[in-house]
């Protein structure tokens, strides 16, 4: 079944075309890693699929409905750049505002377990402030499955991450993929994420350059995508 | 053949004007004011041609919202100031009068304090669109914007006059005494005048933000590259 | 975790609309409560907004001669003066606290309407304004000797506060990541906000000199009560726009 559907999407800041005409699929229990340059558009095309934005021209649809619709929000989970929990508010605290946000039946439960998930449960009630790196990361990381989404829309989750967080990160979406769900990942990291993909696009200045399967030659050697479909 | 449609409605306009500086000049002084009160065949129509704009504003902005056309995003900040000058005209029309009638630059009379309050929100507009670098967003949140100062155009108005029914300060037109038939005439006619200048001026202004557009648009394909 | 799933009926709705409608109350307190939270932690905002407020009501004895009992009217607008600029500390921080950590990302991605959103934040402003309101009116009621009816003062001040916090609020996502943004949030929502303040003022004044609010004829009542109800509705209206872009 067809997760995330891209199609024929045309995203404009002013008049300049950020995506051209991009077509793309991910069934579920599918990995999708995007690659391209920076400034390719692997950003913007997540967060129109998130529903940040809505797109100039096309469609996209999750599970064959609007991503805006309150209900499909309920499925997405979204790592972007910053790790979107508040400086001020504890782990916890974080947790459960997020879990209530997304009507969880048992917010504080919910909570708790995510935060075991990630290794954070020692650090609960500890300001985020306060925290290392990477124990932001991996509060990002909890934030992101908390509610148990179906697609997971991932910008660059592995840059700036620690091993432990890393380690973490690959578990929880092996476990993932194996229950069924849908992930599109961006990433420069290759090596990682081709490990977990089934897919792979190439974007290419807002366009869609290649869209296949990941294949033995990609994994033997990551660069091969670059090199064959990609300019210079 | 658009440009010449404006250059003809521009010159129309030019002569228009001409004719009716040379009616007015010619009608008597007014009784009470002296030649000053003439200061009304502009500081009137002014005002009114800014309401023109403030509403063309609006219907732009709302189209622009619903539809994401950038033409209407152009139309909306062009009439929004071609609007702010002729605010800024019948600000500065009634500041002239009031000097020469009271010896005063400016006094708190209910229209002219509405109107400087209209034009700080007008002017916000632009002070908005000027701190906001991407075009969508830029267009996107000065359309809400405009709605919001739309909305508070009458309620502006309305407060302020029922202020100074409470506060009263020197007004410039009491409701007493009789405008002449003729000179309504010519004032209205002065409105259109202004009226033509108007669009011509916010047809200029759309080149403007047209060629600015393409610019944008250059600058972020070389950026690309 | 489930070890298989069946793929989720994203289509499926909330069963009735009164468990809709109990839901959005309860998501904007939970916004509402998370804001609050996060500024009483740290209560950088209502700090700097109660000492700008203290601090102005002090220069203003420099101004004026307030013994002089006909300064008396002036009152209501030196109070809303101070409430206008220290309440804009707080509104400004509104939707700027989204922003380190891309934390306005999460939340407009969580299954929570733009509508929700706002009220939540503008609920919680509210309530950081009208602390720092009734801490102010009792400062100044001891610096200048000048008195309100409490009943009535508050009536004022809980319609007043509210346009203030309504047009800050939607301003303040307006101009969440705009340049010079301290500078131009007061710039914009002042002219904004001139009905609303005018009709704060007068009351006050009206207090301050013995007649009720409802004296004549409550016009300024209904001015009040008018621009609430009308930029709440256009706030909750737009906000959305706001925030997808």
């Amino acid at each position: 079944m067809t997760a995330v559907s891209v199609d024929g999407v045309w995203k404009f800041y002013g008049d300049y075309p950020a995506l051209r005409d991009v077509r793309l699929d991910a069934d579920a229990g599918t990995c999708l890693a995007l690659i391209g340059r920076n400034g390719a558009g692997k950003t913007t095309l997540l967060r129109t699929i998130a529903g940040f934005s809505k797109p100039g021209k096309g469609a996209i649809r999750i599970f064959g409905q609007e991503p805006r619709e309150t209900e499909t929000r309920r499925h997405i989970g979204v790592i972007g750049h910053g790790i979107a929990v508040y400086d001020e508010l504890s782990a916890h605290e974080n947790l459960t505002l997020y879990a209530r946000l997304y009507g969880l039946p048992d917010p504080r439960r919910a909570a708790l377990e995510w935060l075991e998930q990630t290794g954070l449960e020692r650090v609960r009630d500890g300001l985020v402030r306060e925290f290392s790196r990477g124990m932001r990361q991996r509060l990002a990381v909890a934030r992101a499955f908390l509610h148990d989404p179906s697609v997971l829309l991932l910008d660059e989750p592995f840059t700036a991450l620690d091993d432990r967080a890393i380690a973490v990160l690959q578990r929880l979406l092996r476990e993932a993929l194996a229950n069924g769900k849908t992930v599109i990942m961006s990433t420069h990291q290759l090596r990682e994420a081709l490990e977990l993909s089934s897919h792979v696009a190439l974007l290419n200045r807002g366009a869609v350059a290649f869209h296949g399967a990941c294949t033995a030659e990609m994994l033997a050697d990551p660069g091969w995508v670059y090199a064959r479909y990609g300019e210079g | 053949m658009r440009d010449k449609i404006f250059y003809g409605l521009g010159a129309l306009g030019m002569l228009l004007l001409a004719r009716n500086l040379y009616v007015i000049a010619n009608f008597p002084p007014e009784a009470a004011q002296g030649a000053i009160f003439k200061i009304i065949f502009f500081h009137v129509p002014a005002a009114w041609t800014a309401i023109v704009a403030a509403t063309t504003a609006l219907v732009t902005s709302i189209l622009f919202l619903t539809t994401k056309n950038f033409k209407y995003d152009a139309v909306a900040v062009a009439s929004t100031e071609v609007g702010l000058a002729f605010l800024a005209i019948n600000l500065v029309t009634g500041s002239i009068w009031g000097r020469v009638i009271w010896g005063i630059w400016w006094t708190w009379d209910w229209r002219l304090t509405s109107a400087l309050v209209c034009w700080l929100l007008y002017a916000g507009y632009l002070m908005l669109r000027h701190a906001i670098e991407e075009p969508t967003q830029r267009a996107t949140f000065a359309g809400v914007f405009s709605i919001f100062a739309f909305l508070d155009v009458p309620i502006v108005v309305m407060s302020i006059r029922w202020f100074r029914t409470q506060h009263p300060s020197p007004v410039f037109l009491s409701s007493t005494g009789s405008f002449p038939h003729d000179w309504t005439m010519v004032l209205l006619w002065n409105w259109v005048a202004l009226l033509m200048i108007g669009v011509v001026m916010t047809a200029i202004r759309l080149g403007h933000e047209q060629t600015q557009r393409e610019i944008d648009y250059v600058r972020r394909m070389a950026h690309a590259l | 975790m489930a070890v298989t799933r069946e793929l989720p009926d994203v289509a499926v709705k909330p069963a009735t609309a009164e468990r809709r409608r109990s839901s959005f109350a309860r998501l904007v307190f939970v916004v509402m409560a998370k804001d609050l939270r996060a500024e009483l932690r740290t209560k950088e905002a209502v700090n700097a907004s109660l000492a700008f407020a203290v601090v102005i009501l002090v220069l203003f004895n420099f101004a004026f001669d307030l013994d002089d009992p006909a300064t008396r009217t002036i009152v209501g607008g030196l109070l809303w003066l101070v409430f206008a600029f220290a309440g804009t500390l707080v509104l400004n921080r509104s939707f700027a606290r989204e922003l380190p950590n891309d934390c306005l990302d999460a939340l407009v991605a969580a299954p929570v309407s733009g509508a929700t959103l706002f009220l939540g934040k503008a609920l919680a402003n509210y309530l950081l304004v009208l602390a720092v309101e009734l801490v102010s009116l009792p400062v100044f009621g001891i610096f200048y000797n000048v008195w309100f009816p409490f009943g009535q003062m508050l009536v004022v001040l809980a319609l007043g506060t509210w346009g203030i916090t309504v047009i800050g609020t939607v301003f303040s996502a307006l101009t969440v990541n705009i340049r010079l943004r301290e500078v131009m949030l007061p710039m914009l929502t002042y002219p904004m906000l001139v009905p609303a303040l005018m009709g704060s003022m007068v009351l006050t004044a009206q207090l301050a000199t013995g007649i009720p609010i409802w004296g004549e004829s409550a016009t300024w009542l209904k001015v009040l009560v008018g621009f609430d109800v009308l930029y709440t509705a256009a706030a909750l209206a737009l906000v959305e726009t706001v925030l997808v872009g």
